[in-house]
């Protein structure tokens, strides 16, 4: 099969088919950084822009290094320093960097839909980066070519996700990309940051982190945020790392190959122990580096479609 | 001026009229209906193969004028009203001034008077600029021409203050229109609560931030024994609780809008902001179960809400787009489509929701066809497609839920006092 979507909105929308190509695609360009020259010419002459209204670090150096190992020309546009202070729309923002005639805008937005509303009004390839707490797609694709590397497969595997489910869209994409590949998933939180309707999508929904993680093969640690402005609705961080945190004491009574991930950046000591960040079962910073094929692959494809719609 | 409008199905449900005949208006009056009119009329509409009808009565309009002009005046909304076979609306009072005054009642008659195609009738505000602090004074607005009161748009919050103004209005003789909304439940939610505010990772509203301030109002009107009209009412809950309400004899009546029983949240999936609208769609249960109360009468009236925003306020992201479609050009086909053509309801039905009743509930003398009365009709072709599209619209927004569609049932004329205001 072929990829044909111009942008990467989020994994509700592929099928099973297109998330295992763009795994295999990863999995090809992962070479790619272990060379001398970490380099290939795959999009010499393409432009990336890295549109993002959020702060975030490794995201977006995540993908400005991916872009660049493809031999891309990549611009980084912080919002805080651009015309959207000036009170510019999303869509005038994006329709002067098409004509600008960048090829792939990379954004990260702190609305949901945000990506959608971008892809459809341009010709260009958009790629979601996050979107409010809607999806985060090269995210859990990153999760889930980490977890394939590390278990030889997804299908039938049992996958636990804890922390704030209703606010997060790293849950919500991996949700969607890992019951799209057959494997079991738990989510696990805190009752009212379960958001409704969750067990729609096949997931089952736990409050006990140790229930949560008696069979599984995997735990994907989301990061807690306490300042949002529902905060009032939130457990106390201390209570939290209690009753939700992983510990090596938690992790003794799993599985002993559980792999742990986390998409990061980690709060020690809230979701998760130091001793478990660095412990044996943490695949966290391999994810990192797994991030980069996964997104090499992502722009990759997106560029592939246009070029051939064109 | 005259018109004979020969060989209609008039619908006149009021008179219990269906049946092939002519009508004969002269000096903006109905001055005949019968069978074969033998009279020379200036204007002479053939419309066999068509229905007759009273105007549209849409209880819930919003102008923009004064005060938003970008989004619509009074000549745009009334000639997007003529256009969907509306000849009386009532303005909400949202506007800016609000219409909470004398003098702002004042203002918007002198516009309406210079600038109006139908019939525009006025509701005030309940609380002063609509904070929900202080009454509006309910007598003053009465007696300057507003024909109801609402905070459209916002409820009262405070109980004592919502049963004053229920007394209030009673005593003055002026309808009360809830827009029933507990924001502390409904919050900064955007979209129905539910799979589909997961999904697309969005505050939800639920049904209950409708329905216990529904619950609310109503007892609060049967305290003061006066009338009640409830906004939009989009979700199951709230028709059963009107439903009981009435039962035990309580002066309830209620509307919705033809989104409600038209779409649903799932309309949502592509982040469309001509969706976006409060109270939000709702769940396939709930469209059954409006769509049950209007055949049941427990929905007296349908009424557009329309509510118009510039692009600027809608295309632009979800959450911060505005609430709100406009839906004067569309509302009666989407009802003929949705409605009389799925046999949900018959057409004397259709037009005791859409004229009959909004003229009971607001005590004026319209939606009828008996000879003598003001002549407000629409004429329709009741089974001709068309397409709903961005160019063919004429209000001056275009925040429309249903473009692209293709409905069932055009307005072919619209005649108020007696003359024809909109032609196909």
């Amino acid at each position: 099969m072929s990829w044909m979507r111009k942008d990467l909105l989020g994994l509700e929308y592929l099928t099973r088919e297109e998330i295992e190509l763009i795994l295999d695609t990863a999995d090809s360009f992962k070479e790619v950084s272990t060379r001398e020259i970490k380099k290939v010419p795959a999009l010499r002459g393409k432009t990336a822009v890295n549109l993002f209204y959020e702060p975030s670090t490794r995201t977006r150096v995540s993908f400005e290094v991916a872009a660049k190992r493809l031999s891309a020309d990549v611009i980084n546009i912080a919002t805080e320093t651009s015309s959207v202070r000036k009170g510019e729309t999303l869509i005038d923002t994006g329709k002067n960097i098409q004509a600008l005639k960048a090829d792939i805008i990379i954004m990260r937005h702190n609305c949901s839909g945000a990506a959608n509303m971008l892809a459809r009004a341009l010709d260009i390839s958009v790629v979601n980066a996050g979107d409010g707490w809607h999806e985060h797609p090269t995210q859990a694709l990153l999760d889930i070519f980490t977890l394939k590397e590390k278990l030889g497969k997804i299908k039938g595997l049992n996958v636990t996700i804890v922390g704030d489910i209703a606010h997060s869209r790293v849950a919500r994409s991996n949700i969607w990309g890992l019951t799209k590949l057959g494997a079991k998933v738990t989510v696990c939180a805190p009752e009212m940051l379960l958001p409704v309707g969750i067990e729609k999508t096949g997931v089952k929904t736990s409050s006990n982190i140790d229930e949560a993680l008696k069979n599984a093969d995997a735990v994907n640690v989301l990061r807690m945020q306490f300042e949002r402005d529902e905060g009032a609705a939130f457990p106390e961080q201390l209570d939290y790392f209690k009753r939700f945190g992983i510990t090596g004491e938690r992790l003794a009574k799993a599985k002993k190959d559980i792999v742990v991930m986390h998409p990061g950046p980690i709060n020690r000591g809230i979701e998760m122990s130091s001793e478990v960040a660095d412990g044996a079962n943490s695949v966290i910073l391999e994810q990192v580096t797994n991030g980069i094929a996964v997104r090499m692959a992502v722009l990759f494809l997106v560029a592939q479609a246009r070029e051939a719609k064109a | 001026m005259s018109i004979l409008i020969k060989g209609a199905r008039v619908i006149d449900p009021a008179n219990k009229i269906d049946a092939l005949l002519d009508i004969l208006i002269e000096d903006n009056k109905i001055s005949k209906v019968a069978k074969n009119i033998k009279a020379q009329a200036e204007n002479t509409i053939d419309a066999s193969g068509k229905i007759a009808a009273p105007g549209i009565i849409d209880m819930h309009v919003h102008l923009r004028q004064p005060g938003r002009e970008d989004k619509e005046t009074v000549v745009t909304a009334t000639a997007s009203a003529a256009k969907g076979g509306v000849t009386t609306v009532l303005a909400m009072p949202n506007t800016n001034p609000a219409m909470d005054c004398a003098e702002s009642i004042e203002l918007l008659k002198g516009i309406i008077k210079k600038d109006a195609k139908i019939n525009v009738l006025i509701c005030g505000t309940i609380t002063k600029a609509r904070l929900g602090k202080e009454l509006s004074e309910i007598a003053a607005l009465k007696k300057s021409g507003a024909i109801a009161i609402s905070d459209d748009g916002c409820s009262v919050d405070s109980d004592e203050l919502t049963l004053e103004a229920f007394n209030k209005a009673k005593q003055s003789g002026i309808l009360t229109i809830c827009h029933s909304e507990d924001k502390k439940l409904s919050g900064k939610g955007v979209i129905n609560l539910g799979f589909n505010s997961t999904r697309l990772g969005l505050r939800g509203i639920s049904n209950e931030s409708e329905y216990k301030r529904i619950e609310r109002d109503i007892e609060l009107a049967e305290k003061a024994q006066a009338p009640v009209h409830i906004a939009h009412v989009s979700c199951r809950e709230s028709v059963e609780i009107i439903a009981k309400a009435k039962k035990k004899g309580i002066k309830v009546t209620c509307e919705t809008a033809p989104h409600y029983f038209s779409l649903t949240e799932d309309a949502l999936l592509g982040y469309d902001t001509n969706m976006k609208m409060n109270p939000p769609l709702r769940s396939k249960e709930d469209l059954a179960a409006i769509k049950e109360g209007l055949k049941d009468g427990i929905i007296d009236a349908i009424a557009s809400d329309h509510a118009p925003h510039t692009e600027n306020e809608k295309d632009i992201e979800f959450e911060r787009a505005e609430f709100g479609v406009i839906g004067l050009e569309t509302e009666l086909a989407v009802a003929v489509t949705e409605l009389v053509h799925s046999k949900i309801l018959d057409w004397g039905e259709l037009v005791e929701r859409f004229s009959v009743n909004p003229a009971r509930i607001l005590g004026i003398d319209k939606g009828t066809l008996s000879e003598g009365k003001v002549a407000d009709i629409v004429v329709i072709s009741p089974a001709e497609e068309w397409q709903v599209s961005k160019g063919g619209l004429i209000s001056k927004s275009k925040n429309c839920a249903f473009l692209g569609r293709t409905l069932k049932g055009a307005v072919d004329y619209t005649i108020c006092n007696g003359k024809i205001v909109y032609k196909r």
